[in-house]
């Protein structure tokens, strides 16, 4: 051994880091069902959860695989499932049901192309807007954009510790890219990461109020089977549990279960900037986009063009004041995305600055090159 | 002393129920039976999805979960295996189970998970206004079949025995004594156990169908339920329209949770 014993250096791919990653932040349920390209993450908890005190099960389907962490979670134990796009469809009910009852869960959902079967084997950024807005209502989520490898492991665990925080599913979009891509990672000592376990409240069983307000919005978490009684639904309710049409209670919680994402924005909002402080461009990328975007900044700044990268890491929320803020400067934007200008738009909004596409929606990835012709497209 | 309001949530009454509805006997029968079965409070859960009898989980004082439409056994596959010491209890309709759960239906019975599935029988989607479902008999009428139903109905029980449940019964509401039982033994089956309730509703399957009241329906149950021990010898003509009740299986297989385990012994062991 040299010099690295203290590290934990690997080759892996996007997937295969997802569920070791799942499996530091201290996962131990999983449910899922077959498809490409999410399938690894499966095939990897399916070896490993059994010998790590975890359960795994393949369900029948995806509205079942959700169903079932839901319910594991409710029990007090940390619970992912990962798909695709057409899983992602089906289980959208259910994310709807764990925002509402504040269970927290984390679904992975490697991109591919969509609508319907679309291209099952290729990579795609389709489903960012359905991340946020997928299940019906008006409803909190947190959705994490990894572009590499080592990304997809801190991501995953950072997307556990969102969802025990602040009781809400959390989303992690990987595409194929980075599910399957190999990349050498050095998995950071366990001492170094956060972990995060949902907090647990210390009242008597008798005086315990399930979805009680407390300053940080979040409601105190008792595990079914500890002791307390309560009643889950996914009907409006008021803070016992039980269902309530009462037109200020039901406001009242809508409006609690946003706020408690609204109000910690600045603790969930992560992102990277690159070569931003003097930009004219500024270039917006998220996840296999963003290694492109990356490249093509690094190749326009050797010919002197002032361009930039905003890279966030956290999605939804959207970082739309921080991206105003650092494009102040700047008199074009460019999005790249594997889409038909999902995140462009909302790009468009927070900034009202000139916003250019770069789009690819044929299941290839946006080469370097493409987003250095339209620097120089935009530059002239 | 057995005494209902000690397993109630008593301030949540009145219920949501109709006057003549099967659920109210269905929830006391199923209450008499946990108090047989000396079962503690804290280590029941019941799930439900969407319907008319999935409001039950509201008015007892158990962990309870009010689910998605046709989910609850989903659910509770998740939280069993999460947590294996929990008596799960799962209380659904004709239409929650067999429709839109209908695949989580079979799957659960396949797995032979350590579940006792209640499943209320009356025909019919109360909760949204009286449509057809997959068990309204053919020729009955519902606001989606007004000319009467043109599909074959579905034998919720029938179905649990082929997809694997150990342990399957069938009842009605007016042979509570009998319901009782069954729930109990359920209850105790280490597997996958599904008792299946014929439930009147007065409101929206007897009205359009000319069933009369609910004490008629009581009465049709009473006189139209053939014990399965009969039933065996008689006739598929003589069977017809008739309600078989009794334990029509109860066998040994190997349940899930166990299987899980002895799966993480062997692999930790190697």
């Amino acid at each position: 051994m040299t010099s690295s014993n203290n590290t934990d250096t690997r080759l892996m791919t996007g997937n295969e880091a997802c569920a070791e990653a799942a499996l530091v932040a201290g996962m131990r349920f999983f449910a899922g069902y077959p498809i490409t390209p999410s399938s690894e993450i499966a095939e990897v908890l399916a070896r490993k959860l059994p010998s790590s005190g975890g359960v795994f099960i393949q369900m029948e389907d995806e509205i079942g695989s959700i169903a079932a962490i839901i319910g594991a979670s409710l029990a007090g134990v940390k619970a992912m499932t990962a798909t695709s796009g057409p899983g992602f469809s089906l289980m959208q009910e259910n994310i709807g049901y764990a925002a509402m009852t504040e269970v927290p869960v984390v679904i992975v959902n490697v991109q591919r192309g969509g609508p319907s079967t679309g291209l099952p084997t290729l990579p795609s950024q389709s489903d960012v807007m359905q991340a946020r807005w997928g299940t019906h209502g008006d409803h909190p989520v947190i959705a994490v954009v990894p572009s590499t490898v080592y990304e997809t492991f801190v991501w995953t665990i950072k997307a556990f510790n969102f969802s025990e925080q602040y009781r809400v599913p959390v989303i992690v979009l990987l595409d194929e890219i980075i599910a399957h891509i190999n990349e050498k990672i050095t998995i950071p000592a366990h001492d170094e990461l956060a972990i995060i376990d949902r907090t647990l409240s210390s009242q008597p069983p008798e005086s315990y109020l399930p979805y009680k307000n407390t300053p940080s919005g979040v409601p105190l978490f008792a595990g079914f089977g500890t002791g307390y009684r309560y009643h889950v639904t996914g009907l409006c309710h008021d803070e016992t549990g039980f269902p309530s049409s009462n037109a200020r209670i039901v406001e009242e919680l809508y409006l609690r279960l946003n706020r408690k994402i609204d109000q910690h924005r600045n603790d969930i909002i992560e992102y990277q900037t690159l070569d931003l402080d003097d930009a004219e461009i500024c270039i917006v990328a998220y996840g296999s986009s963003a290694r492109s975007a990356q490249r093509a900044v690094r190749i326009a700044r050797q010919d002197g063009i002032k361009v930039g990268l905003f890279k966030p890491f956290v999605l939804w929320p959207f970082p739309g004041e921080e991206l105003a803020e650092l494009t102040r400067k700047a008199k074009t934007i460019i999005v790249p995305e594997m889409n038909l200008g999902q995140i462009a738009h909302e790009v468009s909004c927070a900034t009202r600055k000139d916003v250019v596409s770069v789009n690819r929606v044929d299941g290839t990835l946006i080469t370097p090159q493409e987003i250095v012709k339209r620097i120089y497209d935009v530059q002239v | 002393m057995f005494r209902y309001e000690y397993y109630l949530r008593n301030k949540h009454f009145p219920h949501i129920w109709c006057t003549g509805c099967g659920c109210g006997i269905i929830l006391k029968s199923l209450l008499r039976a946990i108090d047989r079965s000396a079962l503690s409070k804290d280590e029941i859960a019941l799930i439900s999805g969407i319907g008319c009898s999935s409001r039950t989980p509201g008015y007892v004082d158990f962990n309870t979960l009010h689910t998605t439409h046709g989910r609850a056994l989903a659910f509770a596959t998740g939280l069993k295996l999460a947590k294996p010491d929990l008596k799960v209890i799962v209380v659904s309709g004709d239409g929650d189970a067999t429709a839109i759960g209908g695949n989580h239906f079979i799957h659960t019975a396949r797995r032979n998970i350590d579940i006792t599935a209640i499943i209320y029988n009356n025909h019919i989607y109360g909760m949204t206004g009286g449509q057809a479902s997959p068990t309204t008999p053919l020729g009955k009428r519902g606001s989606t079949a007004p000319y009467g139903s043109i599909e074959p109905d579905f034998d919720i029980s029938g179905l649990a025995i082929a997809a694997g449940a150990s342990f399957v019964a069938r009842s009605t509401c007016y042979h509570a004594v009998q319901l009782d039982k069954f729930i109990e033994k359920g209850l105790s089956k280490k597997g996958f156990s599904l008792i299946e309730v014929l439930s009147p509703c007065p409101t929206y399957y007897s009205r359009p169908n000319r069933l009369g009241t609910a004490v008629d329906m009581m009465r049709w149950y009473k006189e139209n339920s053939i014990p399965f021990a009969r039933a065996k010898d008689m006739s598929a003509e003589e069977r017809r329209d008739k309600v078989i009740t009794g334990i029509l299986h109860d066998i040994e297989r190997p349940e899930f949770c166990e299987e899980y385990k002895r799966l993480t012994e062997r692999v930790k062991g190697t």
